[in-house]
């Protein structure tokens, strides 16, 4: 499914047939998908082993140093429900390892940004658009780019609605991590994103229609 | 503000171009990164995925990370 620029349409695509990529995938699906019993056991221990080390991996290219090991069995835990709830989406276009390995970086992602921002208060306001500066020229900033800050400015105040406003402002200026804005507003990331997306094009559109086209690096 | 007008203009407007939502590039994230690493045009395959890990500073770290992981392996 694609977000255009100008609208959002849901597109539903079938499932492709599963084949797969190498014997070591299809040794996985087979022993994961067994009846209940000692081998099946033993997969799923497997499987949990290899996601406790992509867990730990992430968590400590992330930095973390405190109780690494309690937050990558919780990511390898959580992350080992959502693949054997999955495990029929798996359609051998990958190996599997690398298939089941997104599920526990982004646990251990997500357990990490959590943690980062516990005790810390995501202040949501209608006025958080406020803290775009006026985009005067000056050092740093060319005359195109101050014309578009203005006109941003502007447009956030004007054409966003309040929940659309503070969204924006939290994830592109406030530095919320998407996750944890959406655990604060009890929402899901995929939620906030589309909601961040619509803004983003009411943007683009305030903008066009005062012949202002943003591109990568300056206006054309 | 103290970051670069330009890269705060960015994060404010985002791509461009049409981009698959968070859900889709999960759900690809896999396929996509093992495609980029064997050199194919994993942007073909997945369209819209580059203009959504622009756009999603949390899809793009869980980008970065299955890359970073696949790396470490060898």
């Amino acid at each position: 499914m694609l977000i255009p620029a100008a609208s959002v349409a849901a597109v539903t695509a079938p499932l492709p047939a599963r084949s797969f990529p190498d014997t070591d995938s299809e040794a996985w699906i087979a022993a994961l998908g067994a009846p209940p019993g000692p081998d099946r056991d033993a997969a799923v221990e497997r499987l949990h082993a290899l996601l406790r080390r992509a867990a730990r991996f992430e968590l400590r290219r992330r930095g973390t140093r405190v109780d690494l090991e309690d937050h990558a069995v919780q990511a390898a835990d959580d992350a080992l429900v959502a693949i054997l709830a999955k495990l029929s989406t798996y359609r051998g276009q990958s190996r599997f390892t690398t298939w089941a390995y997104k599920f526990a970086l982004l646990e251990a992602a997500v357990h990490a940004r959590r943690r980062a921002w516990q005790g810390r208060e995501v202040a949501l306001g209608d006025d958080g658009w406020a803290i775009v500066p006026d985009g005067a020229p000056g050092p740093g900033v060319d005359a195109e780019t101050s014309e578009l800050l203005r006109a941003v400015q502007d447009a956030i105040a004007t054409a966003l609605t309040p929940h659309q406003r503070s969204v924006l402002v939290a994830l592109t200026l406030q530095g919320v991590p998407i996750d944890v804005l959406a655990e604060r507003l009890g929402t899901t990331r995929g939620a906030l994103y589309k909601t961040l997306h619509d803004a983003r094009r009411k943007l683009r559109a305030e903008l066009a229609l005062q012949g202002l086209h943003p591109i990568e690096g300056g206006v054309r | 503000m103290s970051d670069e007008p330009r890269a705060r203009l960015a994060r404010l407007l985002g791509p461009a171009a049409a981009e698959v939502p968070c859900d889709t590039c999960f759900e690809q994230l896999d396929v996509y990164v093992e495609l980029e690493r064997a050199g194919a045009d994993a942007e073909a395959a997945v369209p819209g995925m580059r203009a959504h890990l622009a756009g999603c500073p949390a899809c793009a770290e869980d980008h970065e990370a299955l890359h970073a992981l696949l790396d470490a392996e060898g």
